[in-house]
């Protein structure tokens, strides 16, 4: 028998695979479910910094639009005793969850300035969070704003966080720095207790008979897991933060592949929203087969195995191995 | 005696507070300016709060304030202490369950915020045309003059009404009294257990109903006996002053506070005495302290228990000394020898005043309709008094030139105390002015030892409506219950007020004027008006500005500036020391906004950091520079009476007013709106002609009717302003024709509806439509020349115009113009669609509401007439009554037409056969047949004119009434679905050929959103604080019931082409018909400038069922039943979260909103099912009813 377990910012989980943060875990049933299905832990989706703002915001312009301008008509609603706007909601939610399963439950926060929602993060620890993983969603689009102050925002929240909470802080990021290897070092040196590599920017498409530009989420393809594989494999073993590969995993052999990289634990949505929470079974099944067959005991054995510190050759993640894959590469047409 | 805090409240509260803890049973529905005190009982009882015996009373909305008093009786029958609250009409319709109640001899409360009567005209204003209406009752009448009374009072009339079994009428001044923050001392519980005996309770339920010791009551007698059983109650009454004069006796123990039934204040030996109750008396009592001081004997009387009159008591609180009397009624009884209290105090006299001589007395009115009264007033009232001959039956306030009954005032006279800070602040609604003014007055009030009071006066515009705060705070109990006229701080929180009203004209000199306006300090001088420099320069003010819009943008609050100007007011009027205001501003601010999240505190945080530093002080030149003036308050070509007595209204002046200014029988011109320019809107619409569609979508939905279009031939654009648009018409019927569509810039609110709807996009911007808002104050003048130039275009011959299309119906002049609705109205588009369709031949029935306000509110009115003069003819009668009133005009019509018909018949020979027999068999189902048959008639009138005989006479007045007359009878939910649905109902069962045009808000918007029967399930509204548990009444299935009504559900947001054929169909059908038209509202908590989505989701999630129903088909053999929605293609859960109505109950109740959401879907599902079965089912008959 295989051992699955591995560890993750301090805890043991019983498998590398956790559900991460997505519409799944909104609720408490699919949470009981991921836990039955045999995840290490589970991701609560994200809270949304514009949803915390917004919703109440918008709660308190419509309790005050219109109101004291007309005699007869002074306010609109009767003002409610109190209010659970989303966050409440979420910190419920959290609550009932940690009642309900055993393994971790990582909540999850996502924004991208330094205000108020980040001592939200204080009342998901008090919620009873095992962890947090933050999700710095953050597309510069202002011309004046350079790399450094981009990479200091992330620095700043991971700070603000940290200050307000004692539990692990994993920190999700995207790929799209001029130096990654250098943010994952700022980023570990702040005290990141994991990376999860990596967020996926929403592409916005355009719908051609309005013209509107409408969102329209894309789920991950296995192809997507190549950038993870590879920065994991970079970052392995030279930053103290433990690892987590999300996007692109959809199989067992593309968990296999990440661990071997050097994840500690991999991460999965897009698999189980098309194939449902079971096919986390199916994974660990398939993990289990391999490692059985290929005569490994243990998770921690393989973990960083084919890392670049370990891998029989380490430029295969570098530059010389890009041009070698340029040259040797032939298309299908060519062969005929 | 207990130690006891301050608090600040108005007086609804304040009672409210006092009458929950002590029913069991709370009968509620709105009206004005009561609704209050109702929405307050269901908020405690939807948080579980206990009354004073530790349980949660029972509250229940009813249809009327007729089927409230119903409720009461019957709770009172069965034993439960059960109380309601109204005013006005609402008293009106109990009117015949008090005499029940107080002929059984039962002990209850109603409290009421006295307000006027309608008669020439409603108003929702105080006096006591209401109660005195109600004095014939049986019933005993408590006045209580001030907040604290008001407080105290509620528990009096308890205590006296379970003691006496005579029921209890408790009342103070709408408005005035209700709507007026006070620094008040509250009771707590243990003063209402003492002064309430329980064994009184006890032996209220001992007289109870019931089938353990059943007895019979309400009883029908005979001339033999109902006389004398009439006479039991006698002695109840007897004693009746005695126990409230007890009661008051035991509250001093308790309380501290003595009151009498008749409290005399003033000289010992005063000669002259005004006798009045209410709120006037706070006034009075300060105005003769202040005569007093100057050495004149006089005094004040405050009637305080009207009924039973203790005639005895009432003389004996008279000093002896007293030579003349003045009554003063706040009420009107035309016709009457003098008002109710004047006539009382006479006959309490004559039978009473035991000394010779007897005084003299003369009665007076005051004070109609929350009309200011003054010290200056009641001066005069005494001045009166001395003359050797004093006026009887005046009045005072107004300049009577008709019947010359009004006293001569001084309005400088004053006398309020150098110790009392007065402020005044000019605000809009939408700013926070009245929030953050309340506010202050918490601060002070209860954190010093200063008492406070606020009092606010808001305008008849429900979009940008202005608000002026009034604001007194000073060592002693202020009784200044009138408007601040000598205000030692003036603040104008809108720039753009400083050209239209004279705001410095209430400024003591020496007083502080404090502007927010976006010019910097140094350049502001020379922006100001002249007469606003010359009063600066004069009163010697000190001038502060600030520019609260930046700050409190930089601060994160976009458009609300109370907190800004607040901490202006206290960093410069030196009520508090500047540190400490602050300090207590900001811990308000986190215990205000604490709960509705952190961010909210924070932007108001920042911006109380930002404003000192933002506030400075302007320099005042020595003289005046400025050379320009008001601004007119009405426009040019205005009528001599909408620039005389409209725009006196318009402009704040119309307690100037004469009596003779006024139409003596409530009858005013139509089309005035167009006069009043508002300037309302930052940004307004402006027309791309190269990207338009010309679809007509943006004129449709305009709430306000300030995009029009117009098709001319090319000739018209000569001489156009250059900046004018004009492009080639696209609707093949109109080659060669101009077309021009065209934004009124100045009456425009900036809802920017029409840009939402609009479906065209710029091909090289897709975030440009063929209508884009721009900011208005560069294009103003431009677009004033235009839209001038504009409506010198001729409209289109209406034979011509395809109304049955919108791109072509959208052309035809809308007679509902600029009303006051609020800025992206979901009701006025359906109105102004009616009025371009049928207004030439409309007359309005109009239920109390929304509509009536925004259509019938003086200064002005929307509904307007074309180029003819033709236009609808409206009125508003009741609330209840709308549909029976409706129906009547329909009557009236159809007689009218009859008998014009009939004569004709008999003038053949002289009119000529030919045109007898046209005139007699017109086909007017279109409009050139109209348009014929008014030939017809214009010829008819030219014969008639000739024709010497009694007959043509008769005829010649009569003469129109040949030309097709449409009925409209419109209201909204509160109307349809509640309080006239008797009404309703009763008018579809008669056939007659009305419409009736229901805009469905499905709440009472105009009172504030409390829920109605049309409200949807799990929708929060007031009267539904914890969500609305049962689902909306099918008004539409009721009326298909009947088999020939005409019924259509029409959603404009959703398919504006189906809600074109409704109307259509509805005005051809030669029966009743009942259009039930979504409105979106404010009170949803939407996006008003987007809210047609909301009416698309409300139709796409089935929520909101679309369909005709017409019983014309069924005569054709075919399924009268058209379905126009699709199969929902949305979850209803989708809908809900787009409004704030739906989803506050998430936010509050998250696991009652779950049940009632999917309760919400099954609704759906079920509705569905239903209605897609009758448009499917088959039919036989004629009758539209199918044969199962």
């Amino acid at each position: 028998m295989v051992n699955i377990t591995t560890q993750y910012m301090g805890m043991t989980l019983r498998s590398p695979l956790v559900a991460s943060a997505s519409p799944l875990s909104e609720k408490l049933d699919n949470i009981k479910r991921i836990e039955d299905a045999g995840a290490g832990a589970v991701v609560m989706f994200s809270l949304f910094e514009e949803q915390i703002r917004r919703e109440r915001e918008t709660l308190f312009h419509h309790l005050v639009y219109g109101t004291d301008s007309f005699a007869e008509a002074l306010t609109y609603f009767p003002e409610p005793e109190q209010y659970h706007a989303g966050p409440d909601q979420y910190l419920d939610l959290i609550r009932k969850a940690k009642e309900a399963v055993d393994i971790p439950v990582i909540a999850s926060l996502n924004g991208t300035s330094i205000g108020g929602w980040t001592k939200f993060a204080h009342k998901m620890q008090e919620a009873g969070a095992d962890a947090l993983e933050l999700n710095v969603y953050y597309i510069p689009t202002d011309m004046n704003v350079t790399s450094a102050q981009v990479e200091q925002t992330y620095l700043d929240i991971l700070y603000a966080v940290k200050q307000t909470v004692s539990i692990p802080v994993a920190m999700k990021i995207s790929p799209y720095f001029s130096n990654m290897a250098h943010m994952a070092k700022l980023l570990d040196d702040g005290g990141a207790n994991a990376l999860v590599l990596f967020n996926r920017f929403y592409q916005p498409d355009i719908d051609l008979e309005t013209l509107d530009v409408r969102p329209n989420v894309l789920l991950s393809t296995p192809q997507a897991a190549r950038l993870p594989m590879t920065w994991i494999g970079i970052l392995f073993k030279k930053i103290k933060a433990d690892l987590a590969a999300t996007s692109g995993v959809h199989t067992s052999e593309d968990a296999l592949k990440m661990l071997l990289v050097g994840a500690n634990v991999t991460m999965m949505t897009a698999a189980l929203l098309k194939n449902g929470i079971d096919h986390i079974r199916v994974v660990e099944a398939g993990l289990r087969r391999w490692m059985e067959e290929h005569e490994y005991e243990s998770v921690d054995q393989m973990r960083g195995s084919v890392s670049q510190v370990h891998a029989e050759d380490p430029s295969a993640f570098e530059r010389a191995q890009y041009m070698r894959a340029l040259t040797m590469y032939r298309p299908n047409w060519s062969a005929e | 005696m207990t130690e006891r805090e301050f608090i600040t409240l108005d007086a609804n509260e304040a009672v409210a507070r006092v009458a929950y803890k002590l029913a069991e049973v709370i009968a509620i529905y709105p009206i004005t300016p009561s609704s209050a005190m109702g929405e307050w009982a269901d908020e405690w009882a939807s948080q579980q709060q206990p009354n004073l015996w530790g349980t949660v009373p029972q509250v229940v909305e009813m249809q009327s304030e007729g089927g409230a008093a119903g409720a009461i009786h019957g709770a009172l029958q069965t034993g439960s202490l059960a109380t309601t609250f109204t005013a006005s009409q609402g008293l009106l319709l109990m009117i015949p369950n008090m005499y029940k109640i107080a002929g059984e001899l039962t002990a209850t409360v109603f409290h009421i915020a006295a307000r006027s009567l309608a008669a020439q005209a409603l108003s929702i204003y105080g006096d006591h045309s209401d109660v005195m209406a109600a004095r014939s009752t049986g019933w005993a009448m408590l006045s209580s003059a001030s907040v604290q009374e008001a407080h105290d009072f509620a528990l009096i009339a308890q205590a006296a009404t379970l003691e006496s079994r005579v029921p209890f009428v408790h009342f103070f001044d709408g408005f005035r009294t209700s709507h007026e923050v006070l620094k008040i001392e509250p009771l707590v519980d243990s003063d209402l257990l003492a002064m309430i005996d329980y064994d009184k309770v006890l032996a209220h339920r001992s007289r109870a109903l019931s089938p353990d010791h059943p007895v019979l009551r309400g009883t029908a007698h005979n001339p033999d006996t109902y006389f004398q059983a009439r006479e039991t109650v006698n002695p109840f009454y007897e004693v009746c002053p005695d126990i409230v004069q007890n009661a008051m006796d035991q509250f001093a123990k308790i309380v501290g506070r003595q009151y009498q039934l008749f409290e005399y204040h003033g000289a010992p030996d005063a000669e002259r005495v005004v006798i009045l109750m209410g709120s006037g008396c706070e006034a009075a009592h300060e105005t003769v302290d202040y005569l007093i001081g100057q050495g004149e004997k006089v005094g004040v009387l405050k009637v305080r228990l009207f009924r039973p009159l203790d005639m005895r008591r009432l003389v004996a609180a008279l000093p002896a000394s007293v030579k003349t009397i003045a009554v003063l009624d706040r009420t009107k009884e035309p016709g009457s020898p003098g008002e109710p209290l004047y006539l009382d105090v006479i006959t309490a006299l004559h039978e009473e005043w035991t000394e010779v001589p007897m005084p003299r007395v003369v009665g007076g009115r005051y004070g109609l309709s929350s009309k200011d009264f003054t010290p200056a007033m009641i001066k005069a009232v005494f001045d009166n008094l001395s003359l050797a001959k004093p006026k009887n039956h005046f009045t005072v306030g107004i300049n009577d030139d008709v019947s010359h009954t009004s006293l001569d005032y001084d309005p400088a006279f004053s006398v309020e105390p150098d110790s009392v800070v007065r402020a005044v602040f000019y605000g809009l609604g939408a700013d926070g002015t009245v929030g953050a003014n309340k506010n202050s007055i918490k601060i002070i009030g209860e954190n010093t030892p200063n008492y406070a009071q606020g009092y606010f006066v808001y305008d008849s515009k429900k979009s940008g409506s202005m608000t002026v705060s009034h604001l007194r705070f000073g060592p002693q109990p202020i009784r200044s219950n009138y408007l601040v006229t000598k205000a030692n701080f003036v603040a104008c929180h809108q720039p753009g007020f400083l050209e239209r009203y004279d705001m410095l004209s209430d400024a003591v000199p020496g007083g502080v004027f404090l502007l927010n306006s976006p010019i910097p300090a140094e350049l502001l001088w020379d922006r100001l008006p002249r007469p606003v420099q010359a009063q600066l320069i004069e009163k010697k003010l000190k001038f502060y500005t600030i520019d609260a819009y930046r700050v409190a943008r930089e601060s994160g609050m976009t458009g609300r500036i109370n907190t800004v100007m607040q901490v202006c007011f206290f960093a410069i009027s030196g009520v508090l020391p500047r540190e400490e205001a602050i300090a207590e501003i900001k811990h308000s601010i986190e215990k205000t906004y604490g709960k509705k999240g952190e961010e909210i505190v924070q932007m108001n945080l920042n911006a109380v950091d930002q404003t000192v530093s933002n506030l400075f002080e302007v320099p005042i030149p020595a003289a005046v520079t400025s050379t320009v003036e008001f601004l007119e308050p009405v426009s040019e070509g205005a009528t001599e009476f909408v620039h005389d007595v409209l725009g006196m209204m318009i402009a704040r002046k119309g307690d100037l007013l004469p009596v003779s200014a006024m139409p003596n029988d409530g009858t005013y011109p139509t089309g005035t709106a167009q006069y009043e320019k508002r300037n309302l809107a930052q940004e307004i619409p402006v027309w791309d002609a190269n990207v338009c569609i010309q679809c007509g979508k943006c004129a449709m939905v305009c709430p306000h009717a300030v995009i029009r279009i117009k098709t001319f031939a090319p000739e018209y654009a000569d001489g156009a302003p250059e900046t004018f648009k004009t492009t080639e018409a696209r609707d093949t019927e109109w080659a060669g024709l101009k077309y021009s569509i065209q934004v009124a810039p100045e009456d425009c609110t900036g809802c920017s509806l029409c840009v939402d709807v609009c479906p065209a996009k710029n091909k090289s911007a897709a975030n440009l439509k063929a209508i884009n808002m721009r900011p208005q104050p560069p294009i103003r003048e431009q677009e004033k020349a235009n839209w001038d130039y504009f409506l010198t275009i001729p409209e289109m011959d209406r034979r011509n115009i395809k109304n049955s299309s919108i791109r072509q119906q959208q052309i035809q002049q809308p007679l509902f113009e600029f009303s006051g609705a609020c800025s992206g109205c979901g009701e006025t588009p359906y109105i102004k669609l009616l009025t371009q369709l049928f207004g030439d031949r409309m007359v309005v029935a109009n239920a109390t509401g929304c509509s009536s306000i925004y259509g019938g509110n003086l200064p002005t009115t929307p509904w307007s007439k074309n180029n003819e003069g033709r236009g609808p003819a409206w009125s508003n009668s009741l609330f209840e009554d709308n549909a029976e009133f409706g129906l009547g005009m329909r009557v009236s019509l159809d007689k009218q037409a009859e008998m014009a018909r009939e004569l004709l018949m008999g003038l053949t020979a002289e009119v000529g056969e030919t045109l007898v027999e046209a005139l007699l068999h017109a086909d007017q189902k279109d409009e050139s047949g109209i348009h014929d048959q008014r030939e017809r008639v214009v010829l008819l009138k030219e014969k008639l004119a000739n024709v010497n005989s009694d007959e043509a006479k008769r005829l010649l007045p009569l003469a129109d009434m040949l030309v097709k007359k449409d009925v409209w009878i419109i209201g909204g939910d509160g109307w349809a679905y509640d309080i006239g649905f008797g009404g309703l109902d009763h008018v579809l069962s008669t056939g007659r050929n009305v419409n009736i045009m229901v805009m469905d808000t499905e709440v009472y918007s105009n009172t504030g959103g409390q829920m109605s029967k049309a409200t949807p399930r799990a929708a929060v509204a007031k009267f539904a604080a914890g969500g609305k548990p049962a689902g909306k009444k099918d008004l539409g299935l009721m009326a298909i019931s009947y088999g020939n009504v005409y019924v259509a559900r029409i959603a404009m947001g959703a398919k504006d082409e189906q809600t074109l054929r409704a109307l259509l169909e509805a005005e051809a059908y030669d029966g009743p018909s009942l259009v039930i038209a979504y409105s979106h509202c404010i009170a949803h908590g939407i996006d008003m400038g987007k809210a047609m989505r909301n009416q698309k989701a409300a139709v796409d999630s089935g929520q909101w069922l679309m369909y005709r129903y017409n019983p014309e088909r069924a005569s054709h053999g075919e399924n009268p039943m058209t379905l126009d929605s699709r199969p929902p293609k949305m979850p209803v859960k989708d809908y809900l979260r787009m409004e704030n109505r739906f989803k506050m109950l998430e936010l509050s109740k998250p696991e009652v909103a779950k049940v009632l959401f999917e309760k919400a879907q099954q609704d759906v599902n079920e509705h569905w099912a239903l209605y897609e079965y009758l448009a499917a089912r088959p039919v036989v008959g004629t009758n539209g009813q199918s044969e199962h």
